[in-house]
């Protein structure tokens, strides 16, 4: 068993990042997620690991610094919430041009504009569509609790390298915050620059003689070889869809009607589950747990047996679109959703699945 | 024939004096005729083969003409986003402190959207060399009014002549820049003649060399021609840079080892 400890959100993926042989971490104040940097600060893992912890002048330059480090192979993370994410974009879209592997964190608060600093799922559309210009995607992990948040770190690194594509860690204010146990794995020593050159021989390490230079860019300016760019990076995308795919079933065995929430959502959704069956209703539970790539197989299987969904969302209806391209029109599939920080209550939940499918 | 032959025959080893250095990549420039970024992409590259770094320098270039720089410099490089250029280096030489690590930008792109980029890199006095070639304009872009553009100057955007009053003034960006604690070595030259070529290249050795010390933000700025924008021959560029260029950006070290150089006071004509 490995290390237990309490812990926040925002902390244990900041400790899973160490533990997992991170080399540095660029990142910019932003509430509700500035702990995982003054956690880093405080453990000071430049003096232990030799990790890199840099405050930025801004997201745009964490990212950019993001970029730089991941270009030379190295495994590089940074954190903002959704407004300082949203300054990010610029930065990730070229990341995936230009196929560097990075872990980005996102607490995500209310929008639009500044919002406010409480809980929110509204940033899934950013977040799996694309979110910056042009055809790319990133995998998109969402945590339901803390120890996910450590698990994450390790699993986002491992994904990014194993594409070489950001990944994305899609949390909120609530996952950040709250404090659970955590089972932390063992620290993996970070890997020396001749293990990195010898795993990495596409990053800009320096050129011996014996290769060509490494050039890191997303720029081709001549439309054929842009296609062919855009072809790779799909061809890539269709193998993540085949083979990443996670999500999880609650009590889908003798489902009668079935919540798909992700994250936060998800775990007030399990309460829900038991309020609903305490009064004979038999529900289950789907949590995507990539959001990118989307189980869409799953989704559309178990729509085919239950009699309606009731898809609940810490935002207007976003994951709901997914769904309802996944499940088609075979069954009834509404949206549950309050916003602007506000989390949903599992009796409200209850009373929305009774209202808007049992009844509706 | 014969004297072609006679003329081959002397093409000895021992008869070489100059060459192109090994660590250009022989490919046409995609430079305009007459640019000064061909000029100082050799005299980088003859620093970095004469200081034997070819194999420990890592290099980013910008968004703008030298955009693909990285085709011609026979170094690992990576292109970053417009004005980013400082954020990608700070990372790659604190993670890779053994290695020499440079930025190659012109003005849009260091001085207007990378302002906060150029700023911040340098107050922390990240230990990497930056490279920054001024010619007053957006060169790729089709001519446009740069935070350099000379007041009353004429680009696409300023086609009346820049307006200070309206489009705001010019900027000192090196001057900015070598006032803050983290810049080591601030110098501005020009590749223009065969003098100033040797200066620029005496700059960019000792910006190189000082990364062995760990001082600081060393910053070269090569006040270049844009003839192609400014809608001139070579010539006449250069002709019209010395004009009116060098009195607004006056050529020569701003600060040397971390001190700020200083000025002599002109001497009133008596």
């Amino acid at each position: 068993m490995g290390e237990l400890r309490l812990m926040k959100g925002n902390e244990a993926v900041a400790e899973a990042a160490v533990r997992a042989g991170c080399d540095g971490y660029f990142g910019y104040p932003i509430t509700p997620q500035s702990e995982i940097m003054e956690y880093l600060m405080a453990v000071k893992p430049y003096e232990t690991t030799g990790m890199v912890v840099l405050q930025a002048e801004s997201e745009t330059a964490s990212i950019n610094m993001l970029y730089g480090g991941a270009g030379t192979g190295k495994m590089v993370m940074t954190s903002s919430s959704s407004p300082g994410i949203s300054l990010m974009q610029e930065g990730i879209s070229y990341m995936a041009g230009a196929e560097l592997p990075a872990l980005i964190v996102n607490v995500v608060r209310g929008g639009p504009g500044l919002g406010t600093i409480q809980p929110s799922q509204a940033d899934y559309f950013q977040a799996v569509k694309g979110g910056g210009h042009g055809d790319y995607k990133m995998i998109v992990l969402a945590p339901a609790s803390v120890q996910e948040m450590a698990d994450f770190a390790k699993l986002g690194f491992d994904l990014a390298f194993k594409y070489r594509t950001p990944v994305m860690i899609l949390s909120d204010g609530a996952i950040g915050q709250m404090m659970e146990k955590v089972e932390l794995f063992d620290p993996i020593p970070r890997r020396t620059d001749a293990e990195l050159i010898a795993q990495c021989p596409w990053a800009a390490t320096g050129k011996p003689k014996e290769r060509e230079h490494v050039i890191i860019t997303s720029l081709d300016l001549d439309p054929a070889g842009q296609e062919r760019v855009n072809l790779k990076l799909q061809a890539k995308y269709r193998q993540i869809e085949k083979d990443e795919v996670r999500y999880e079933l609650i009590g889908c065995d003798d489902a009668e009607y079935l919540f798909i929430a992700f994250g936060l959502s998800a775990r007030i959704c399990q309460k829900s589950m038991d309020l609903a069956r305490a009064k004979s209703i038999k529900v289950g539970l789907l949590r995507p747990i990539t959001l990118y790539p989307f189980p869409e197989k799953q989704v559309a299987e178990i729509a085919k047996k239950v009699k309606g969904i009731l898809v609940v969302e810490m935002n207007a209806g976003q994951m709901i679109e997914d769904v309802r391209l996944s499940a088609g029109c075979s069954v009834k599939i509404e949206h549950y959703g309050r916003f602007g920080g506000i989390i949903p209550a599992p009796d409200e939940v209850v009373r929305a699945l009774e209202k808007q499918i049992i009844g509706g | 024939m014969e004297e072609q032959f006679a003329k081959l025959d002397i093409r000895k080893d021992e008869n070489i004096v100059y060459k192109r250095t090994n660590l250009l990549v022989d490919r046409p420039l995609s430079y305009c005729p007459g640019c000064g970024h061909g000029t100082v992409h050799r005299m980088l590259m003859e620093t970095l083969e004469e200081m034997g770094i070819q194999g420990n320098t890592i290099g980013v270039s910008p968004v703008g003409c030298s955009v693909l720089a990285y085709d011609f410099l026979d170094i690992d490089m990576l292109g970053a986003a417009h004005g980013r250029a400082p954020a990608l280096a700070t990372a790659i030489k604190r993670m890779w402190p053994d290695h020499f690590v440079f930025t190659y930008q012109g003005d849009g792109d260091l001085a207007a959207i990378g302002t906060a980029e150029t700023i911040h890199a340098c107050n922390r006095g990240e230990n990497f060399t930056m490279i920054f070639i001024n010619n007053g304009i957006y060169g790729m872009t089709g001519g446009q009014m740069a935070p350099t553009t000379l007041p009353n100057m004429r680009s696409s955007t300023s086609p009346y002549g820049r307006d200070v009053a309206i489009m705001g003034h010019p900027l000192k960006m090196t001057e900015l820049i070598a006032q803050l604690p983290g810049t080591y070595y601030v110098t501005r030259q020009a590749v223009h003649t065969p003098s100033h070529v040797r200066k620029t290249k005496k700059a960019l050795r000792k910006a190189f060399e000082n990364q062995k010390n760990n001082t600081g933000i060393s910053f070269v700025e090569v006040v270049s021609n844009c003839n192609s924008g400014w809608k001139m021959t070579p010539v006449q560029s250069n002709k019209w840079m010395e004009e009116n260029m060098f009195p607004f950006f006056p050529l020569g070290d701003i600060k040397v080892d971390g001190k700020l150089v200083e000025k002599k006071e002109a001497v009133a004509k008596e």
